[in-house]
């Protein structure tokens, strides 16, 4: 008995050994646009870091890249991870997204993940992937906690106008999801709400977001939502807020509550763990990897930061039926009857271009009542410019 | 009336033997490493000669590490060749970063517009000399104007790279890919058409062959020719030029074209040979970086070499510490900073004396 045992348990620990070995030689490599300064870069490396630690692998298995920027030094980069060893490759930025795919052709036995992408389907490799949170749900949400301010400023009297703003970078369709997101769920409480969109044209540029955040004032916005990684538009507000103007800020990635302590209200954030988590795990057991992989509320992909002092009452609630009503299905973000574009609903919208001429040609969005956001790649194409947004053009 | 000696004196030095200069630049090197490894191991708490192991890996390590070391150096030398001519003259080009850009912005537009049925060197060479042409333009309007009203050429090459930044931002919006990205993405991914073909099965063996060339005619053509000899005259002095009878408006202009060809060439090794797409980074700030690298290297094209494979080695290095040991990229910017200032400072050293009070008998009578 006593021979069986100690055999026994020779085995198990050999067994461990072996599993050990196999996970102690899996290396993920990691291209960050900027660096940890950078909220939303940051939000990448914990993503990565607590996937690694939820799937038992140890700092020293992550490689990170630094400040890795959009050219040809991300296929360097990439190249130089794959031959450092790695079996899994990650960059952070939409604009590596190329660079990757050039690292993909000269090494198909690494996977490479493009998170924020949107080519992976088209590229005709079956190492790539891109990857995306339903950042849409997040920002609905953190329309309803905007819209419950709203109505909360109208119903004492202070706000008669339902005048929203919005700070975004690009015009395009992952800013325009969520600028439509954010609106819906404000418009889910203040129906006659309106919004002005601002763009920067950058990612980053916190004296831009500031100017932009100022321009929105001006034209009177009480609340400004904002799709760019800076505290600019946030600073901004809670300067004019100190001044004496009733404006609030929604903001984006990071808690603004750091540098806009009453303006603040929350911000839609991403959590990058719970999609990396997957992934890796697929990756060290060399599973097929999807091309395209997103989730959302249901799966704890995305949340909002913790509620600022100002918002209005009851608001916790609103926000906790809003996220149960995403979970359970019975609320869609872009439900079809919740907006029209030129008067109209709409009925019929494509997801992908296949033929680039950037209009959309393929893939039916609309069934069953709703938009189908980031269900047939991860990345956001909701690009339907609805009634109730201006986008306001420069110059 | 007692003079009294200070305790430091400076003096210029006459010309110092080759291997005195490259000594006291060592020292200074040396002086750098140890002052860096103190500063290393006081923040960071790492073994200083492992992190100066990993530089050294990162810029050299294997051999793709190698060949992009290369190219980037090869892409820095381009650019300083391009400065050689203008600063001989004395004449301050600041504008390479826009002289590459339009230089980029041109091959990018052949490889987009060129019917794609075209051979490929046929293309490669038609690009070669639209981004020359387009560097030569940008080069042109500065020198003109200083040679016919004598405007400032540093503001005015300055504000040229302004004009070349917005020019290139409208051309990315225009080519963007895919739309509203604002970036253009990989240009012709799929066809190559307008890349650089693999030479001696390396990918960037063609940026070699052409900056080495390039490398040649510099300093062929500063040191042997008619050309040179009239843009070091007019650079030592003017009126000098005027009085052995040179045409000085006509030197200024010639030479700030060349300057702006070559710097426009740097821009088709950057579209052609390495990036495949244009953005506003595409010169990346090495049009300023470059200005030191022909500034220590006395605009001689061979020591330009060896200072731009330096300074590219501090950037790669750089690179690889931050990514190896977790450090931020302040880190190993400081010791690329201090490194820097040491050689810059060891050009005093080629060029002055100290003497220390005593040192020599006082030839002060009282």
């Amino acid at each position: 008995m006593k021979k069986f045992l100690s055999l026994f348990l020779v085995l198990a620990v050999l067994m461990m050994a072996f599993a050990a070995v196999s996970a102690d030689d899996f290396k993920v490599g990691v291209i960050l646009v900027h660096d940890e300064n950078s909220g939303y870069d940051q939000a990448h490396i914990e993503g990565v870091l607590g996937a690694a630690e939820r799937l038992g692998l140890s700092a020293d298995q992550i490689i990170f890249k630094y400040n890795i920027p959009e050219s040809e030094e991300c296929t360097d980069s990439a190249v130089d991870l794959a031959e450092q060893g790695c079996q899994l490759i990650i960059s952070d930025s939409y604009g590596h997204q190329a660079y990757m795919m050039e690292a993909a052709r000269e090494y198909p036995d690494v996977h490479f993940i493009a998170a924020t992408g949107d080519t992976a389907w088209k590229e005709g490799l079956d190492n790539v992937s891109n990857m995306f949170p339903h950042t849409f749900e997040s920002r609905f949400v953190s329309g309803v906690v905007a819209g419950m301010k709203l109505k909360e400023l109208m119903d004492a009297g202070t706000v008669t106008d339902p005048h929203i703003g919005y700070v975004g970078a690009y015009p395009y369709a992952e800013v325009v999801s969520g600028y439509t997101g954010f609106f819906l769920g404000i418009r889910s409480i203040v129906p006659e709400a309106y919004m002005d969109v601002q763009y920067t044209n950058s990612w980053y540029d916190p004296n831009a977001e500031a100017a932009a955040a100022e321009a929105l004032i001006a034209r009177g916005c009480v609340i400004i939502g904002q799709h760019a990684d800076s505290t600019g538009a946030p600073s901004a507000i809670q300067a004019a807020q100190d001044k004496g103007t009733t404006v609030y800020s929604v903001g984006y990635n990071i808690d603004m509550r750091a540098v806009a302590p009453t303006a603040a209200l929350t911000s839609a954030q991403n959590c990058w763990v719970e999609l990396y988590t997957p992934m890796i795990e697929m990756a060290m057991k060399g599973e097929d990897m999807p091309t395209d992989y997103s989730v959302g509320y249901a799966h704890d992909g995305v949340q909002i930061s913790e509620l600022g002092e100002s918002c209005a009452e009851g608001t916790a609630e609103a926000v906790e039926a809003a996220i149960a009503a995403i979970k359970d299905g019975s609320l869609q973000v872009f439900d079809t009857s919740t907006f029209t574009m030129g008067g109209e609903p709409v009925t019929s919208w494509f997801a992908l271009d296949t033929d680039g001429d950037w209009v959309p040609d393929s893939e039916e969005a609309i069934s069953d009542g709703y938009f189908h956001e980031s269900e047939v790649i991860s990345a956001p194409y909701f690009s339907i410019r609805i009634d109730g947004i201006t986008e306001l053009t420069n110059e | 009336m007692e003079k009294k000696e200070p305790l430091f004196r400076i003096t210029k030095r006459g010309a110092i033997p080759w291997w005195a200069s490259l000594g006291i630049r060592l020292i200074g090197l040396l002086i750098a490493l140890i002052l860096c490894a103190f500063i290393i191991f006081g923040i960071t708490k790492l073994n200083p000669l492992k992190v100066y192991a990993a530089m050294w890996d990162g810029a050299l390590g294997t051999n793709r590490r190698m060949w992009v070391t290369i190219r980037d150096t090869m892409m820095m030398l381009c650019i300083g060749l391009g400065l050689a001519p203008a600063f001989k003259m004395k004449f301050w080009n600041i504008g390479a970063e826009g002289q590459v850009l339009v230089g980029g912005i041109a091959a990018a537009a052949c490889m987009l517009y060129l019917p794609k049925t075209m051979p490929n060197w046929l293309a490669l060479v038609i690009m070669f000399c639209a981004s020359a042409l387009a560097g030569a333009i940008w080069g042109f309007f500065p020198g003109f104007c200083k040679a016919m009203i004598n405007t400032n050429e540093t503001l005015f090459t300055l504000m040229m790279n302004y004009i070349a930044i917005r020019l290139t931002a409208y051309f990315v919006a225009k080519w963007e890919n895919p739309y509203g990205s604002n970036t253009v993405g990989i240009i012709n991914s799929q066809s190559r058409f307008g890349w650089f073909p693999k030479v001696f099965d390396q990918q960037y063996g063609l940026n070699v062959i052409l900056v080495l060339v390039l490398t040649i005619f510099i300093y062929v053509y500063l040191k042997y020719t008619k050309h040179g000899f009239e843009i070091a005259v007019v650079g030592d002095s003017e009126n000098t030029a005027r009085y052995c009878a040179m045409d000085v408006k006509k030197v200024i202009i010639r030479t700030m074209m060349l300057s702006g060809a070559i710097c426009g060439i740097a821009g088709f090794l950057a579209v052609a040979g390495a990036g495949h797409t244009i953005s506003t980074d595409t010169a990346g700030g090495r049009g300023f970086t470059t200005i030191i690298v022909a500034w220590m290297s006395k605009f001689n094209s061979f020591i330009m070499a060896a200072v731009s494979a330096f300074l590219v080695f501090l950037e790669k290095g750089a690179m690889q510490i931050a990514s190896q040991y977790q450090l931020s990229d302040y880190i190993s910017n400081v010791v690329k900073g201090i490194i820097l200032i040491f050689l810059l400072g060891s050009e005093f050293f080629v060029n002055f004396t100290v003497k220390i009070r005593g040192s020599r008998k006082s030839e002060v009578t009282k």
